[in-house]
């Protein structure tokens, strides 16, 4: 339906072929949340996966000493605003899921301060997810999702869980916070997956 | 009520602030939306590039007119645009109703506006008091809210808590005084970051956490709280809140971001 606005003529044409439709660079970092931020103390921190069978459980120390990944990658949330080749420091999934053994499909993401989101197992795996717990090479701040958060940059910023304290494995595709609120239940960038 | 493309047309426009312009658009086969909700604007330039941006409604309810107030932010490339260069009778695309947490709904389930997976026991919050607490241009959605309120009669006690730079700077300034007068229970309490109205009793300058206290409904009459603003105003008043003993459930945020 699109149609030329009277009087328009943009800032940029030199499109940067990383930014995905309707997306924006931007060079600072906002902040999208639904409610306060959360303060937790590493001394307090735990991750967990839950399957069907039982509970992998990890605190703060016995994180840190997974093997842990150096990532850069471009991150796009669904508020318009991408930012291309942030780096990141973090656990793969894959190294997290290693020990796990599970028949479940889909994972629920949990946060403290209660915030859920979901997102198919195999979306997590095979170099595609990571717990992470650096953002340019500092400890993550707290209104970014630290001490650690999900980060799951192939699709839109909400599904990578600020202040994620573990992984519930489901059978089904239950709709997570903002999946219940409004946005794609799958929220691919690149095929625009904002709003249900 | 699913979101959808719609073409908007200007109806009027003028300055809301000395910042900022408010917009009455006409938007064909527009669903209505709740209080509280945004959409998202794309504009296209005549080569195809475009670009999109999300404003909160200042309007609510089963109309297809639909308000926006939308501050010019430097350096920007769409605000500007709709502040500057927009008049009566162009078009838009818009995308909306968005969003469905960051709202208030008067007398609770089956009044209909907007999705119906909200947040569990969302039925209930009607009855509730209600916090708005606005930073500068994120007081949109907060008088939508309270418009919203005032409209249907509601019988929930609602404040306002609303910092402006300046008097000037004040969004809705004669609509939020009218609010005062209507026979919903509504307070509005203002406070200035830059300066203030000659004879006003406080100092102008960035709100306090003593300032907040004084002015908020209290944790233990368990009010719903909604914040709006730039993204540390908001991070800093709800901090206080939290400390203020006031439960995390109850406090919904939204964070003006950079662009």
């Amino acid at each position: 339906m699109s149609f030329i606005t009277r009087g328009f003529s943009g800032r940029s044409r030199d499109r940067d072929e990383r930014l995905p439709p309707g997306q924006t660079l931007v060079s600072d970092f906002p902040v999208l949340s639904a409610g306060p931020t959360p303060d937790i103390d590493t001394a307090e921190w735990e991750f967990t996966i839950r399957t069907e069978s039982g509970e992998h459980r990890w605190n703060w120390d016995e994180f840190m000493a997974l093997d842990i990944d150096d990532v850069s990658t471009d991150i796009h949330c669904v508020t318009h605003w991408s930012k291309l080749g942030t780096s990141w420091r973090g656990v793969s999934l894959d190294t997290l899921f290693a020990d796990v053994e599970t028949e479940q499909e889909y994972v629920m993401a949990h946060s403290y301060g209660g915030y859920t989101t979901n997102v198919p197992l195999d979306e997590l795996l095979d170099g595609k997810a990571w717990v992470a717990f650096e953002f340019d090479g500092e400890p993550l701040d707290p209104e970014h999702g630290g001490p650690a958060r999900l980060l799951v940059p192939h699709l839109y910023f909400w599904k990578s869980a600020k202040w994620v304290r573990g992984l519930e494995m489901m059978d089904q595709d239950d709709p997570g916070f903002w999946e219940q609120n409004g946005y794609h239940l799958h929220g691919d960038p690149w095929k625009e997956e904002r709003y249900w | 009520m699913r979101p959808g493309w719609h073409v908007a047309t200007v109806a009027a426009t003028h300055r809301e602030t000395p910042n900022a312009a408010r917009l009455d658009l006409d938007v064909d086969g527009w669903p209505g939306n709740a209080a509280g909700q945004h959409l998202d604007v794309r504009l296209t330039a005549p080569d195809g590039y475009s670009a999109t941006r999300s404003y909160s409604i200042a309007s609510s309810g089963p109309t297809m007119r639909v308000v926006l107030a939308v501050d010019k932010l430097p350096d920007g490339e769409v605000s500007p645009f709709l502040v500057d260069e927009v008049r009566a009778g162009d078009m838009l695309e818009v995308h909306g109703p968005l969003g469905a947490f960051f709202v208030w709904r008067p007398g609770g389930a089956g009044s209909g506006s907007a999705g119906s997976a909200g947040a569990a026991g969302s039925d209930r919050v009607d009855a509730r008091p209600v916090q708005l607490i606005a930073g500068g241009s994120g007081v949109v959605p907060l008088y939508a809210i309270a418009q919203a309120h005032a409209d249907a009669d509601d019988p929930a006690p609602f404040r306002l808590l609303y910092s402006a730079r300046t008097p000037d700077d004040v969004y809705f300034a004669d609509e939020l005084r009218a609010l005062a007068e209507a026979s919903a229970p509504f307070r509005l309490d203002l406070v200035y970051s830059r300066r203030t109205p000659d004879g006003w009793p406080a100092p102008a300058g960035r709100i306090t956490r003593e300032a907040l206290e004084a002015a908020v409904i209290p944790a233990a009459d368990r009010p719903l709280v909604y914040v709006c603003g730039s993204t540390g105003f908001v991070e800093r008043v709800a901090d206080w809140l939290v400390g203020l003993g006031h439960d995390t459930r109850s406090i919904r945020t939204e964070r003006y971001g950079g662009t």
